[in-house]
């Protein structure tokens, strides 16, 4: 990941006023907030960096910030050509009752200079219903970084209008599936959370798989068949350095980071046996969390830190557990009709999200951290690993179609839901794409 | 008339085991209940040796048949003491990645552990999950799936 230099250097005349417009995140938004955003005022004074060509630079920003906004599901971005003001003079002051004509409610405006190898951005966001300024922000960056210029933008005004943290500036880590279902090749991904700047971190030569950020996000754990021994691997995406995670004579497999990243919890199968083991990264010391006859897998920690949610068929099929973070006080939380695997604590330490199996539908959904509230937020033919948006508003997973003899028809694709069973969607991937983990904000 | 009767019951009883056959079979007459027995996707270490086993759903325990295969598989690997094999164990796609993971080393592990009891060293015999990854049959069907329900004895050298 390219380290950038992040000044946020002024923030212009904030208003803070009470009664300005906002957003409802909490349920399914049948009324989306008619947004307009417009093209970034380019400033005469810029100059093209690198293939970077700033006259197109404006427009291609605020395109993405209405991506962005649109793939919310909460906010509607009004069509361009309706527009009633300049970009550099709507950006001074708009004049609020001409953009209340084209029924807009908020208003973002923006300009940049592109110069000395630098991306200046100024941005603003106008409540349009109360004529008031809601946001003013400046800042700098490497021209290269354009893109998340737009994502910080996009995630200010999130913010600001919801009250909830953005998502945005962030990335997704997948697996990327090419060739036959019985010969696929699968690599490590990178993308943005848009499905932009798509990188591979793996050749294809191993089979690799379920690839997990840690909460600093520069590293990234996951299973590898390497030599054909299938191990945990950490991976530094700077630095693209790899290495085997402990030394299990054995496989080991389905790890996560704790929420410090300072150790990885997974499982290693010894005779048959699965169970929960952590790795300290830095000290390398192991311990062992279970201890059963059972498979013990997918476990996830709770935000604090101090309780892991796992997948066990203790009772004969696949549940849910919850114990506390040193293996104490086991409890099982799923009592539901049907198996339930793929357990994950959320950011916000609220829910649990889930993958259910019932009369051969697979459901992913959402409960209490207790097992009480469940809610399936959508059902299909195959659909599995849930993984969190960093504000614990969404839901990224992976879903499988039917295929017919010989695998034909057969697609893998990276889809997500907010957590209100609203808004499903697929995300664009260069291929077919399994097991996908959110990253949290990287301009944090 | 008496002769008639028994006659009438035998077939009566004829019929009836048919059906019972007919059902346990299932499809294609290849499964039972939903454990593959059909030959299809067999391959042979050596003549009359099949080189898997198959699994119901979500279960890692051997069915008779699967014990009398690995019985076989034992005696072939007394005959060649200097033969080592890998067995893989394998899910099919109806479950979660990492569960079918586990689930695909126990059952490698439990024909393992057969043919240990069958006097084989368990140095001789190594184990590796591939979970869902490398299904026989990428159809989408019941049939498939109880294909790719298996472990496998490979030889390794």
């Amino acid at each position: 990941m390219k380290k950038l230099l992040f000044l946020f250097i002024i923030i212009l005349q904030p208003t803070f006023a009470y009664g300005l417009i906002q957003v409802d995140i909490t349920r399914g938004n049948l009324d989306p907030l008619p947004i307009a955003v417009s093209p970034l005022h380019v400033d005469a004074n810029s100059k093209n960096f690198k293939d970077i060509k700033v006259n197109k630079l404006g427009d291609k920003i605020s395109e993405i910030i209405e991506k962005n906004f649109k793939a919310t599901g909460l906010f509607n971005p009004l069509q361009k050509d309706s527009f009633v003001q300049k970009p550099d003079i709507a950006h001074l002051k708009p004049r609020f009752e001409d953009w209340r004509l084209i029924k807009a409610q908020a208003l973002v405006t923006g300009k940049i200079l592109v110069k000395d190898d630098k991306l200046k951005v100024e941005f603003r966001l106008w409540d349009l219903t109360a004529s008031k300024e809601m946001i003013a922000l400046a800042f700098t960056t490497t021209p290269t970084n354009w893109r998340r210029v737009a994502h910080i933008i996009s995630d200010k005004i999130y913010e600001r209008l919801t009250g909830e943290e953005g998502y945005f500036d962030t990335r997704i880590i997948y697996v990327s599936e090419t060739g036959p279902k019985d010969k696929r090749v699968k690599k490590l991904a990178i993308m943005d959370q848009d499905g932009a700047n798509t990188k591979y971190l793996t050749l294809g030569n191993e089979l690799v798989l379920t690839p997990r950020f840690n909460p600093a996000n520069q590293l990234v754990t996951y299973l590898s068949y390497f030599r054909n021994l299938p191990r945990v691997y950490l991976l530094d995406i700077e630095t693209g350095i790899q290495e085997v995670v402990g030394n299990f004579p054995g496989m080991t497999f389905a790890p996560r980071f704790s929420p410090d990243g300072k150790k990885i919890i997974m499982s290693f199968a010894k005779d048959g046996n699965s169970d929960i083991y952590t790795m300290d990264i830095e000290s390398r010391i192991v311990e062992r969390i279970t201890d059963h006859s059972a498979i013990d897998t997918s476990p996830s920690y709770s935000p604090d830190g101090k309780y892991i949610c796992f997948n066990s068929d203790r009772s004969g099929l696949q549940q849910i557990y919850v114990m506390k973070s040193d293996g104490s006080d086991v409890k099982r939380i799923t009592f539901g009709k049907g198996l339930y695997g793929t357990p994950v604590w959320s950011p916000r330490g609220d829910l649990i999200a889930f993958t259910k199996v019932r009369k051969g539908r697979f459901y992913i959904g959402v409960m209490r951290v207790d097992g009480s509230g469940e809610r399936l937020l959508t059902e299909n033919f195959y659909q599995e690993a849930p993984s969190w948006s960093p504000n614990g508003r969404v839901l990224v997973f992976y879903r499988e179609t039917k295929s017919g003899p010989q695998g034909k028809g057969f697609t893998a694709k990276l889809w997500s839901i907010d957590i209100t069973g609203y808004n499903e969607r697929k995300i664009a991937t260069e291929t077919d794409a399994s097991d996908p983990s959110w990253s949290s904000l990287l301009s944090k | 008339m008496k002769f008639e009767k028994n006659l009438k019951n035998v077939l009566l009883v004829l019929f009836a085991t048919l059906a019972l056959t007919a059902c346990s079979t299932g499809k294609k007459g290849q499964l039972s209940g939903d454990v593959y027995t059909g030959k299809e996707t067999v391959k042979y270490l050596a003549s009359g040796v099949p080189d898997r086993v198959f699994f119901a759903t979500n279960k890692s325990t051997l069915t008779t048949a699967s014990r009398a295969t690995l019985r076989k598989q034992a005696t072939f690997l007394r005959k060649n003491k200097n033969l080592n094999v890998t067995i893989e164990g394998h899910a099919d796609e109806r479950g979660t990645r990492e569960y079918n993971l586990a689930l695909g080393e126990r059952r490698a592990n439990a024909a393992r552990d057969y043919l240990m009891t069958y006097g084989i060293s368990g140095k001789r015999i190594s184990v590796i999950s591939y979970g869902k990854e490398k299904p026989v049959n990428t159809a989408s069907t019941p049939l498939a799936w109880s294909q790719n329900r298996r472990s496998v004895t490979v030889k390794v050298n």
